[in-house]
């Protein structure tokens, strides 16, 4: 990167964070916006580490959910303070586990739990080609869903109940500077040597064979990195709904994810955090009018009414899918050098004209 | 006498009840540019993938610089169907994937080139550098092996330099034209610094000129980087104009090996296969 980007992504990061605190200062803090702002970046960090998976390496996985609910469950087991576990776990005589961590070790603790498991199923479900690597780790996914609310379990993951009253977050910064920490990891990583890999794998398995590359090693390399840091986003996930319980965590989830992943674009990280954004304040804000009766004068407007959002939002993932497969960015970076250019020919062409 | 780099032994393989390679046993030595020739669907390209790890052989043995690399014999479903010969001759089973044999020191291209089309023609050439990288992905990730990474690059220029094709480093390797194409597959596989190198009909879709360039380009390559060299191809010319010797295989099986000069005045090669082509 030139060192004038440099600058001008500090000066915008910079800026972003002053934009987080002047909202901060001057809405209400329940206001959607905030809760639109946090919701995104702990998406955008899940996206990521989907497209990281899906979009770089080729590989098509669904267990997101799975390991995001793991991730989930391991911060909120592990950081409820010890005083509080007796009300938590009030069905198990305050659970097993009689010790609390603090808020970034619980975090890390619930990336690497996932980045574990994803270890331990990576090598029998990474032999399976596309469709079925998806069914491996949608199925893989829903055990572990259920797993969690299995009562036998209870002293640890309090059943089917609720977990809650662990340490959760109130301002926007935080998911904003974790998210961001651990999306420009991911970056580097896409940079690097072992990035390069993945996107050969993606490429043609059998030419990144036969130039050396372990297909093996390589996919459960990607496949570990992708779910730490989707333990990561659950983590904070949960930290961010201040209580969570199993049954939340469907194949829905993953769908949305991936859907935001398409959107995006599969191979752009960028387009992975616009869509992200985009996603949560069209369906938690945005579109929501759509969901209540509206009358102007005496004409009330026809359609609006509980569940419309679901049929509009619906229809505009189709019209993606169909007339723009490749997203909003296909596969390229949102970046300075791209804008400039923008500009600079948008200027050619006005002169051209005139 | 010089060195053995590669011996194929009693390879077969089997798909199904289809035998594409039959019984076949053939030999590389150190330096040497020999032919795989034949007709289409002979099972040239099989036997390829049975050196590369792409197949295990059903049956048989390869092995490179004296190193067994692979090993097979008939078992499991193929116990019962095998069809091909010297069935109890091998005992031990030894498989490789790809990556491992490249490892070794075997490069090859592809007969429907496979390059990385997405990725630029410097990342193409990049890729080969990582399997011999000491890095991890941690070291990789925070830039911790900066050192290693520049001198890969610097490699990597350097080859490109000397295959002219630093000009285009920045170009996308899949909108390139077809004759480049080919030329950016086999500077990768040089990239991955292989003692022996397969090219699976480079000389494919080129006319008369471009063939005569890589001819002269496949020996040049040869010299400066003291590599042996297996090349399948259907342009005569080539073949009889760069080979060392000749290995004809018709139906899987080996019809007749030779020099240049024996196999086309080999009556049963003419038949199956040089036949009218040669005289019209
Ligand atoms: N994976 C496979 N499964 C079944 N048959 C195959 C497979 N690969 C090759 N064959 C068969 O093996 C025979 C030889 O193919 P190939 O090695 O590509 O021939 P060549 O390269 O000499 O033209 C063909 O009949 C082909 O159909
Ligand atoms: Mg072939």
């Amino acid at each position: 990167m030139k060192k004038r980007n440099v600058i001008i992504c500090a000066l915008l990061y910079l800026a972003a964070i002053l934009a987080i605190v002047v909202l901060e200062k001057f809405l209400p803090p329940t206001h959607i916006a905030l809760a639109v702002l946090k919701k995104g970046c702990i998406y955008s960090l899940v996206a990521v580490s989907m497209n990281l998976l899906n979009g770089f390496t080729g590989l098509f996985s669904l267990g997101q959910a799975g390991f995001m609910l793991i991730g989930a469950y391991t911060y909120a087991v592990l950081t409820i303070p010890v005083a509080e576990r007796d009300s938590v776990y009030m069905y198990f005589d305050g659970g097993i586990i009689q010790f609390s961590v603090p808020v970034f070790v619980g975090l890390l603790a619930a990336g690497l739990l996932a980045a574990l498991l994803a270890w331990l199923i990576g090598l029998p479900v990474l032999r399976l080609k596309s469709d079925y690597l998806a069914i491996a780790t949608l199925g893989f996914a829903e055990i572990i869903r259920a797993f969690f609310q299995w009562d036998e379990l209870g002293v640890i993951t309090n059943g089917s109940n609720m977990l809650r009253k662990y340490p959760t977050f109130t301002t926007t910064l935080f998911p904003f500077l974790v998210c961001s920490a651990c999306i420009a990891v991911i970056v580097l990583l896409i940079h690097s040597s072992y990035g390069r890999a993945f996107h050969a794998i993606r490429d043609d398995e059998i030419a990144a064979e036969a130039m050396g590359i372990n297909l093996a090693k390589h996919k459960r390399l990607s496949f570990c990195i992708s779910s730490f840091f989707a333990g990561v986003g659950g983590g904070l996930l949960a930290m961010y709904q201040t209580s969570i319980q199993a049954m939340t965590f469907k194949s829905a989830m993953t769908y949305e994810i991936l859907l935001i992943v398409v959107i995006g674009g599969l191979g752009s990280v960028t387009g992975s955090c616009i869509a992200s954004f985009l996603f949560i304040a069209s369906s938690e804000w945005w579109l929501r009018f759509l969901d209540t009766e509206m009358t102007i004068g005496n004409f009330k407007v026809p359609l609006l009414r509980a569940g419309f959002r679901k049929v509009v939002f619906s229809i505009i993932i189709m019209v993606i899918v169909l007339f723009a497969r490749k997203g909003i960015m296909g596969d390229h970076e949102f970046s300075i050098d791209g804008i400039c250019s923008f500009f600079k020919n948008l200027g050619k062409k006005k002169e051209v004209k005139s | 006498m010089s060195t053995n780099v590669l011996r194929v032994e009693d390879v077969t393989m089997q798909f199904g009840g289809v035998v594409a390679v039959d019984n076949l046993s053939l030999e590389v030595n150190e330096g040497e540019i020999v032919a795989l020739i034949g007709p289409n669907g002979a099972g040239k390209t099989t036997a390829f993938n049975c050196i590369t790890g792409v197949y295990e052989p059903t049956n048989g043995r390869v092995s490179f610089y004296g190193k067994e690399l692979v090993e097979s014999y008939p078992h499991g479903k193929m116990k019962k169907t095998y069809i091909g010969e010297n069935a109890g001759r091998y005992t031990k089973r030894l498989v490789q994937t790809p990556d491992k044999i490249t490892k070794e020191g075997i490069a090859r291209t592809f007969q429907n080139i496979r390059l990385f089309s997405s990725m630029t023609v410097f990342e193409n050439v990049l890729i080969a550098k990582h399997m011999r990288a000491k890095q991890n992905f941690l070291t990789a990730t925070f830039r911790l092996n900066h050192a290693e990474e520049k001198r890969m690059r610097e490699e990597t220029m350097e080859l490109l330099k000397m295959q002219h094709l630093d000009h285009l480093k920045d170009e996308i390797a899949g909108s390139l034209p077809y004759g480049i194409q080919r030329r950016l597959e086999i500077a990768r596989a040089l990239a991955t610094n292989p003692k022996l190198l397969l090219l699976d009909e480079p000389a494919a879709g080129m006319n008369p000129q471009e063939t005569l360039e890589l001819a002269e380009f496949i020996r040049q390559i040869r010299d400066e980087y003291k590599l042996t060299i297996f090349i399948i191809e259907h342009h005569m010319d080539l073949v009889m104009q760069i080979s060392d010797r000749l290995y004809v295989l018709d139906f899987g099986k080996l019809l007749a090996q030779g020099t240049p000069e024996e196999i086309q005045n080999d009556q049963r090669v003419i038949d199956a296969y040089l036949g009218v082509s040669e005289d019209a």
